[in-house]
C-alpha cells in the first residue's frame, strides 16, 4: 500500500513536468504487462515478481537519473547471472543514451560508453558467453613476431576486458545494429532533435507488412549512399534513418504476425533473441533483446 | 539604374500581375469554373500524389480534377470487404472454443491425456518461460483439440520451434499400435518403384561396373523405441490443424548433427545443405525434435524409475523403459536449484551411429553378384565396438562440458520469496530448452530456434576427396618418361645387342659356309 501511495505520487509528478505516459515500459511503449505479452512469443517473459520490481524502480531511477523516458531494453543471460538493461533517454531519442545494468530489478548500476577502443578490445578478448560477474576479466594474448629468421623476437600483449565493458559494448552494438522503429514514430525537429511523435498513429495492415517501413534507431549509415532520386520521395522530418531492408544479409529478418495476427513482429537473425512488435493501427510499438548477447556470426549457413 | 525608375517598373510589374489574376479569376460563362481556381486544386493534387512523369499526365489530371467536381458524394457500387488474414484466423480459432454437443460429464472427472495446461503455464512464467498467457491459453486449446480428434493416449506440450516466415508449436505423444501400418505401404510402394528400375536397367547393355560400395545404411529404430518413442504433431497457429511428422532415421540424425540451417516454416521446403539432408523440412525438424528431447529432457531424481526387466542385469543392452515411482516424495527447491544431480534424463541418449540401440553393421553382406571372387579378395574390415552411450536415468552432474560452457545453468525464481519459489533449469547447449521442478510438479519445455549451441563459430564439414574410378593396374598405369642417362644406357645396350646379333649371324654364316664347304 505504501508503495503503491509513493508510486502515485511520483506519477504524478512527473505528469505535471511532461506529459508523457508512464516511464517503464519495453524500449517503446509504456504498460510493461502488455508488452511483455505481446514479445512472449520468442520463448522468454518476465514473471510478475520481476515486473512489479521494474515498476517501482525504474520510475526511482528516472528520478534519480534526470531521464525524460526509461525504458526496460532486456536480458543477458549469462552462465551463473542474467543482467537486466534499462536504457534512460535524454532530451534527444538517439543521442542522449545512458544503460544500466541490474541483477535483481532493484539495484542499478551505471554502464560505461562504449567508446571505439573500448569495442576493439572487447571484439580481441572477449569469446564465449557471458558469466554474470561484472569483474570477471577475459584475457587474450597475442604474440607477434619481430626480426626475421633466427633473430625472431616474440613478443605477447595481452588484451585484458572486463565482463562490464563487454556488456556495455554488447548493448551499442545491438542498439546499433538491430534495433528496430516503425516509419514514422520518431521526428526530427529543426533544431535537429529527435523526438517521439505523438500524431503517430500507427501503420496500416499492409505497411507493417513490408520491411521498408521499419528502420533502425541508431545514426544513418546508409542514407549518404542513397541517390537523390530516392531521396526525392523521402520526407526528411520522418526518414532519417536506415531502412531495414537495407541490411544485409537480405533475410536477416523474420517478419510474422502473431497474437491470432493482432501483432507484427520482427525478429532479428544476426542477434537472436532481439524481438520487435508493433499493432498496426496503433502507436504501440517496442523492442525487447533477451538472449545470451552473441551475435550470430553463422548467419550466412544458415539462411 | 535610377531607384524611382527601378520602382516605377516594380509598381507596372504588380499591377500587370494584378490585372492577370483577375482574368484568371473570371468565371467561364459555360461551367462557372475559373482559371486560377482551377489550377490551385490540379497543383494542390499534383503535391498530394507526387505521381510519376507528371507533365506527360498534366492534362489526364486537369480533367480529372474537372470530373471530381461533379462526382456524386453518393455511388451505387461498393466495396466488397476483403477478409483479412486476421479475420480467417479468428474463424479458425473460434473453433477452438466449441464444445462437443454430447460431452458427457462423466469423461470430465475421468483422467485426461491432457496434463493441466494452466497450472504449467503459471509455473512456467515463474520460470521466466513461455509464450504469454493469452497464446498459451490458445495453444493448449488446440492440444485439447488434438487429443480428441487423434483420441490419444497421452500428450504433452513438447514446445515451440521458431522459423522464419512462420513457427512451429509441436506437442509429444505416444504411439499407439495402428500407426504402424501408415508407413509399411508407403516403404512397399518404395520397394516396388525399386523392382522396375532395377529390371529396366538390365534391359541396357550392362554398363561399366563401379566398385564404389556405399556404406551400409543403419536401419531406422522400429516406432515407440529409442529415437522414435513418442510421435510429434505440429501446428503453425493454434486453431489450425495439426500435421504429424514422419519418424526419424539414423542417417537424418547425423546429417542434422552437421548442418546449421534455420526453419522456414513450411514443411515441404528442401534443405539445402552439404553433407545433404536426405528429406525435407518435416525431416529436419523431427530430427531436431529428436536430439533436443535426447539432451534436454529432464526430471527430478526418483521421479521416474527403470522399468523391471526380465533379463539379466549383466545384460548389454541399455534400459529403455521406465516407470513413475510412486514413492516419490519430492526434493526441496534450493536443492533441485543447487546441484545438478538431483536431475536425471528420461530420454536415452542418441549414440554416434543416430540411434539409441547399437547396431552392427559390420555382418558380411549377400552378393548380388554372380562374381564371388572379389568379395573373397576383400580383407575382412575388424569388428566394430559398440557403442555405448550413458544409461537411462543418468545424473546431469555427468553431462559433459562444450566450449568451455557447462552444459547447464539453475537458479530459483524468486530470491525474494524462496519458499513458494520453483527451481528453474536452463540448457546452454540447446538454447531454449527449459525444465521446472516445483515439489512432485516438474515440466520440460522448449522455445527456441531448434539449434545447438556451436561455440565460437560453425564451419561446414569439408567434402571428401574424389574417389578413384576404376582399379589401377599396370596396363593403364603410365610409365615416366626415360631420362638422358637411361636412355643412353639402353641404346648402348642394344647396340651392343645388335653387335652381338650381328656377330652370331656371322659366326653362324661362316659356320653355315664352312658346312657348306665341308659338303
Amino acid at each position: 500500500m505504501v508503495f503503491a501511495v509513493v508510486i502515485l505520487s511520483s506519477l504524478s509528478g512527473f505528469f505535471v513536468l511532461d506529459s508523457y505516459p508512464a516511464p517503464s515500459s519495453v524500449c517503446g511503449y509504456p504498460l510493461l504487462f502488455h508488452s511483455c505479452e505481446l514479445v512472449a512469443g520468442s520463448g522468454h517473459t518476465l514473471n510478475v515478481e520481476q515486473r512489479t520490481a521494474l515498476q517501482t524502480s525504474l520510475v526511482i531511477l528516472k528520478k534519480n537519473y534526470k531521464f525524460h523516458r526509461v525504458l526496460f531494453w532486456g536480458k543477458i543471460l549469462g552462465l551463473k547471472e542474467d543482467y537486466f538493461i534499462a536504457q534512460g533517454r535524454g532530451e534527444d531519442e538517439l543521442e542522449d543514451k545512458k544503460n544500466l545494468y541490474s541483477f535483481n530489478c532493484m539495484d542499478w548500476f551505471l554502464l560505461p560508453l562504449a567508446t571505439d577502443s573500448m569495442i576493439e578490445q572487447v571484439s580481441k578478448a572477449a569469446k564465449g558467453r557471458f558469466i554474470g560477474d561484472p569483474s570477471h576479466v577475459y584475457e587474450h594474448l597475442e604474440i607477434h613476431k619481430q626480426g626475421e629468421g633466427d633473430k625472431a623476437e616474440e613478443e605477447g600483449i595481452v588484451t585484458k576486458v572486463k565482463e562490464e565493458n563487454r556488456l556495455a559494448v554488447t548493448v551499442h552494438q545491438i542498439d546499433e545494429e538491430a534495433s528496430v522503429v516503425p516509419r514514422g514514430a520518431f521526428v526530427k525537429n529543426p533544431h535537429g532533435l529527435v523526438q517521439m511523435n505523438r500524431t503517430f498513429g500507427g501503420l496500416s495492415q499492409s505497411e507493417a507488412g513490408k520491411l521498408d517501413s521499419f528502420f533502425h534507431f541508431c545514426k544513418p549509415k546508409n542514407l549518404n549512399k542513397k541517390s537523390i532520386l530516392e531521396m526525392g520521395e523521402l520526407n526528411p522530418a520522418i526518414d532519417f534513418l536506415d531502412v531495414l531492408s537495407d541490411d544485409i544479409p537480405k533475410g536477416s529478418w523474420s517478419l510474422q504476425f502473431e497474437c491470432a495476427s493482432r501483432a507484427c513482429v520482427l525478429r532479428s537473425l544476426l542477434w537472436l533473441g532481439l524481438t520487435f512488435y508493433h499493432v498496426p493501427m496503433t502507436p504501440q510499438h517496442g523492442y525487447i533483446y533477451i538472449g545470451d548477447g552473441t551475435k550470430n556470426l553463422d548467419l550466412p549457413f544458415m539462411l | 539604374m535610377d531607384p524611382p525608375d527601378g520602382n516605377q517598373d516594380f509598381q507596372r510589374a504588380l499591377q500587370l500581375a494584378a490585372s492577370f489574376k483577375t482574368f484568371m479569376l473570371k468565371s467561364s460563362t459555360k461551367s462557372n469554373l475559373n482559371l486560377y481556381d482551377h489550377l490551385t486544386r490540379l497543383l494542390i493534387k499534383v503535391m498530394d500524389e507526387q505521381p510519376q512523369n507528371v507533365a506527360d499526365v498534366i492534362e489526364d489530371m486537369s480533367r480529372d480534377v474537372k470530373r471530381g467536381l461533379f462526382e456524386d458524394t453518393q455511388s451505387s457500387l461498393r466495396d466488397l470487404p476483403q477478409t483479412t488474414a486476421a479475420e480467417l484466423l479468428a474463424e479458425q480459432q473460434r473453433l477452438l472454443f466449441s464444445r462437443p454437443e454430447d460431452a458427457e460429464q462423466e469423461n470430465e472427472l475421468m483422467e485426461t491425456p491432457l496434463p493441466n495446461v494452466s497450472e504449467i503455464g503459471f509455473y512456467l512464467e515463474q520460470a521466466g518461460v513461455g509464450l504469454g498467457r493469452e497464446e498459451m491459453q490458445r495453444v493448449f486449446l488446440a492440444l485439447k483439440q488434438l487429443v480428441e480428434s487423434q483420441a490419444l493416449v497421452r500428450c504433452r506440450l513438447w514446445g515451440k520451434i521458431l522459423g522464419i516466415e512462420s513457427s512451429y508449436i509441436v506437442a509429444e505423444a505416444d504411439y499407439r499400435e495402428g500407426e504402424e501400418d501408415e508407413e509399411q505401404i508407403t516403404e512397399e510402394v518404395a520397394e516396388a518403384d525399386e523392382r522396375e528400375a532395377e529390371s529396366q536397367e538390365n534391359d541396357m547393355d550392362l554398363l561399366p561396373q563401379s566398385t564404389y560400395k556405399p556404406p551400409p545404411v543403419v536401419p531406422k529404430e522400429a516406432t515407440g523405441t529409442g529415437t522414435n518413442k513418442s510421435v510429434y504433431y505440429v501446428c503453425k497457429e493454434p486453431g489450425l490443424p495439426w500435421v504429424k511428422l514422419p519418424s526419424v532415421t539414423p542417417a537424418q540424425i547425423t546429417a542434422a548433427r552437421q548442418i546449421r540451417k534455420f526453419f522456414t516454416g513450411r514443411l515441404d521446403t528442401p534443405v539445402v545443405s552439404y553433407p545433404p539432408f536426405p528429406g525435407n523440412e518435416a525431416n529436419y525438424l523431427r530430427a531436431q525434435i529428436a536430439r533436443i528431447s535426447a539432451g534436454t529432457q529432464v526430471s527430478p531424481q526418483g521421479f521416474f524409475q527403470a522399468g523391471e526387466e526380465e533379463g539379466d542385469e549383466e545384460d548389454e543392452t541399455p534400459r529403455d523403459t521406465y516407470e513413475v515411482n510412486p514413492d516419490f516424495e519430492g526434493i526441496p527447491v534450493t536443492e533441485m536449484a543447487d546441484s545438478l544431480s538431483s536431475w536425471v534424463h528420461h530420454v536415452q541418449h542418441i549414440l554416434q551411429q543416430g540411434r539409441c540401440t547399437w547396431v552392427n553393421l559390420a555382418v558380411k553382406p549377400e552378393d548380388p553378384n554372380e562374381d564371388g571372387e572379389d568379395e573373397e579378395k576383400e580383407e575382412e574390415p575388424d569388428e566394430p565396438e559398440p557403442e555405448v552411450g550413458p544409461p537411462l536415468l543418468s545424473p546431469l552432474s555427468q553431462d559433459a562440458e562444450m566450449f568451455n560452457t557447462p552444459p547447464w545453468s539453475s537458479k530459483i525464481s524468486s530470491a525474494l520469496t524462496p519458499q513458494h519459489s520453483v527451481a528453474a533449469l536452463r540448457s546452454n547447449l540447446w538454447p531454449g530448452a527449459y525444465a521446472y521442478a516445483c515439489g512432485k510438479k516438474f515440466e520440460n519445455i522448449y522455445v527456441g530456434w531448434g539449434l545447438k549451441y556451436a561455440g565460437e563459430g560453425y564451419s561446414p564439414s569439408v567434402p571428401p576427396l574424389p574417389q578413384k574410378e576404376y582399379p589401377s593396374g599396370p596396363e593403364i598405369t603410365e610409365d615416366l618418361d626415360p631420362s638422358l642417362e637411361e636412355e643412353q644406357a639402353l641404346q648402348e645396350a642394344l647396340e651392343e645387342q645388335q653387335a652381338a646379333q650381328e656377330e652370331m649371324e656371322a659366326t653362324d654364316a661362316t659356320d653355315e659356309e664352312e658346312e657348306e664347304d665341308d659338303n
